[in-house]
C-alpha cells in the first residue's frame, strides 16, 4: 500500500520523526518556561531540557556540550562562523579559502565579507565534485585565517576529504570550518578525529524541526572565538543572543540521539535502496550519475537523463513523487544549477538532472514505484524530444548552430 | 509552481507529436532554441497547393510550459493558411495556457518556431523570407 505523494527530497528537508515531536510537545504547553529565567521552576525546567539537548547534539559530533551554540539553523551558523571568525581574527589576517560548490549561505556570506575587505579564494572542484587537499595547501598564505569547506554537498551528495584538508590547515595554523548540514546524522562526523574547529548543522535535515540549528565552536587545541552577530542578552556564552527556542532545541537533541542510535543500520538500508534505484535508472541509455559515486552520502543520487529536460520530467510524476532538479526552469533565476556546472557538466545535462534524496521512512515499494514512473516518463519525453531523435539518427548535436533567442 | 489545467492536458495528451519529411518541398521546418538554455522546439508544417497548412507536428526539449506552447501551436496551425499563421502572437498562447510571467519566454519560442517553419517553407518554394521584428515579451 503506497501513500502518495512519495517523498524523495530528503536533502531539502525531512519530516519530524514522531518520537522527536513527542519529546517537543510538553515544551509548548506545560513546560513553556524561558530557559534564561533563573528564579523559578519554569525556567529551571527549560534550562535542564536545553542542557540535555546540548549534550545530545555534542555527542553526535564528538564534542563537549560547552562547544555547542544553538542558532536558528545552519544558515545562521554559517553566517556566525564566517563573519564571527573574520571579525575576531582581523588582526591575524583577512584571507578565507572556500570552494565553488558551497551552499549559498556560505558563498553569499563570503561575497558579503569581500565587500568588508576579505580576500576569498574559491577553489574549483574536479569533475567528481571533490577538492584535492594539495590545492588547499597551495592556496594558504600568511594572511589566511580560515578554510571553509562543506562536509557533504547538498545537490550531489559528495563527501569532501575533510580529515586530510584539516591536517594541512592545522600545520599552517589556519582554522577549519565545515558546513556539515547534510552529513551530520547520516555519516559519522567527529570534530576531533576530523580536525574541525567550527561546524554548522541544522535539525530539519535529520528528522527534527525547522528553525533550530547549531554552531560548534572548539574550546581546546586551539581555543576558537567568534564575534557575536546577534547582540542582546548575552545568551550562549555571549556568542548568540536571543531567547532559546526550547521546544525546537529539545526536538533537535532528540533527533541527534535517534541518529546516533540508528545511523549505522539506516545508512546500510538506504544505501542498498539508493543503489537499486540508481542501477535501475542507469539502465536507460544516456543516463549519467553526477559527482563521485565512491565518496558520497549513502542516501543520495543525482542523475542526468540526456535529451530530456528536468522540469518537464518531474511534471510526469510530481503529483506522486517529490524530487528536485538542477534545471534552470526550476529556479527563480532561470540559471541552471551552479553545482552541476562546477562539475564541468554542459548546460544541457544540468537541465536534465534529477536529485533523489532517500530517508528514514523510504520503503522498497516506493523505490520500485519510482523506478517504473521515472523510466516511463523518460521514455515518453524522449519520444517527444527533437534532440533524442537527432541523437538516434547519429547527428552530433555539438555541430549544430542553434538559433538562440 | 502550479500548472494550469490546459498546460497539464497538453503535457499528458500532447497533440501532434511527430516528424514530417523535411526533404519534401511543401514541408517547412523550424528548429529554435538551444540545449544550453533548456529549451529546443522543432515545429513542422505541411502545406497544400492552396497554401493551407494541412498538417503540423512538433517535438520539444523543455519544461511543461514549453511542451504545451508548442503543442498548442500545432493545433492552431492546422487549417490556417500560411499567411494567417504568420499572425499568431505569443501573447495569445500565454492567455490560452495561463502562463505565469516566468514562463512567457516559452510562448515566445513557440512563436519563433512558427515563423522559422514558415520561412523555411517560403525559402524552399522560391518566396522571399519574411523579416520579423524582435518578439516582444510583455
Amino acid at each position: 500500500m503506497l501513500n502518495f505523494p512519495i517523498y524523495l527530497d530528503h536533502n531539502a528537508t525531512t519530516p519530524c520523526d514522531p518520537r522527536v515531536l513527542e519529546a517537543m510537545i510538553p515544551y509548548f504547553t506545560n513546560n513553556f518556561g524561558n530557559a534564561a529565567s533563573r528564579n523559578h521552576p519554569f525556567g529551571w525546567q527549560a534550562e535542564e531540557a536545553v542542557e540535555k539537548s546540548r549534550e545530545q547534539v555534542a555527542q553526535l559530533i564528538g564534542a563537549d556540550p560547552k562547544e555547542v551554540i544553538f542558532t536558528s539553523g545552519a544558515t545562521e551558523a554559517d553566517n556566525l562562523a564566517l563573519k564571527g571568525v573574520f571579525e575576531m581574527y582581523a588582526s591575524k589576517g583577512n584571507h578565507i579559502i572556500t570552494c565553488n560548490i558551497e551552499h549559498k549561505a556560505v558563498l553569499d556570506t563570503c561575497k558579503h565579507l569581500e565587500k568588508e575587505g576579505a580576500e576569498v579564494t574559491y577553489l574549483k572542484v574536479n569533475r567528481e565534485g571533490l577538492i584535492d587537499p594539495a590545492e588547499v595547501e597551495a592556496a594558504i598564505r600568511p594572511n589566511t585565517i580560515l578554510v571553509a569547506l562543506m562536509y557533504a554537498n547538498n545537490e550531489i551528495g559528495t563527501v569532501m576529504p575533510i580529515r586530510e584538508i584539516s591536517a594541512i590547515a592545522r600545520k599552517r595554523g589556519v582554522l577549519v570550518f565545515t558546513d556539515a548540514t547534510q552529513a551530520v546524522g547520516k555519516i559519522p562526523v567527529d570534530v576531533n578525529r576530523d580536525g574541525i574547529d567550527l561546524l554548522a548543522m541544522t535539525a530539519h535535515k535529520m528528522y527534527g524541526p525547522k528553525g533550530t540549528g547549531a554552531l560548534y565552536v572548539r574550546r581546546k587545541n586551539p581555543r576558537v572565538k567568534v564575534t557575536a552577530q546577534m547582540d542582546g542578552g548575552g545568551h550562549e556564552r555571549g556568542m548568540r543572543s536571543g531567547t532559546l527556542n526550547v521546544p525546537g532545541i529539545v526536538g533537535f537533541g532528540k533527533a541527534c540521539e535517534l541518529c546516533m542510535q540508528e545511523m549505522e543500520s539506516e545508512s546500510k538500508r538506504l544505501s542498498a535502496l539508493r543503489d537499486k534505484l540508481e542501477n535501475a535508472l542507469l539502465k536507460l541509455e544516456e543516463a549519467y550519475v553526477n559527482g563521485s559515486r565512491e565518496h558520497r552520502l549513502p542516501h543520495v543520487t543525482n542523475i542526468s537523463f540526456k535529451y530530456v529536460e528536468g522540469e518537464g520530467l518531474m511534471m510526469g510524476f510530481n503529483k506522486e513523487i517529490a524530487v528536485s532538479s538542477g534545471s534552470a526552469c526550476t529556479s527563480a533565476s532561470l540559471e541552471p544549477s551552479y553545482v552541476l556546472k562546477a562539475l564541468g557538466l554542459g548546460d544541457d545535462l544540468a537541465h536534465s538532472s534529477l536529485r533523489f534524496g532517500l530517508g528514514r521512512f523510504t520503503t522498497e515499494d516506493q523505490i520500485d514505484y519510482t523506478i517504473r514512473q521515472v523510466t516511463t516518463t523518460v521514455n515518453k519525453l524522449r519520444e517527444m524530444s527533437p534532440l533524442w531523435e537527432m541523437y538516434k539518427e547519429g547527428i552530433d548535436l555539438d555541430t549544430i548552430e542553434w538559433a538562440h533567442h | 509552481m502550479a500548472y494550469s489545467e490546459k498546460v497539464i492536458d497538453h503535457y499528458q495528451n500532447p497533440k501532434n507529436v511527430g516528424t514530417l519529411d523535411k526533404n519534401k518541398k511543401n514541408v517547412g521546418t523550424g528548429l529554435v532554441g538551444a540545449p544550453e538554455c533548456g529549451d529546443v522546439m522543432r515545429l513542422q508544417i505541411e502545406v497544400d497547393e492552396t497554401g493551407v497548412i494541412r498538417d503540423a507536428k512538433f517535438k520539444t526539449f523543455g519544461c511543461g510550459s514549453a511542451i504545451a506552447s508548442s503543442s498548442l501551436a500545432t493545433e492552431w496551425l492546422k487549417g490556417r493558411t500560411v499567411d494567417e499563421a504568420v499572425k499568431i502572437d505569443n501573447m495569445e498562447i500565454v492567455e490560452e495556457l495561463n502562463l505565469p510571467p516566468v514562463k512567457i519566454h516559452c510562448s515566445v519560442l513557440a512563436e519563433d518556431a512558427i515563423k522559422a517553419a514558415i520561412n523555411d517553407y517560403r525559402k524552399k518554394n522560391g518566396l522571399p523570407e519574411l523579416k520579423f521584428e524582435e518578439s516582444v515579451v510583455h
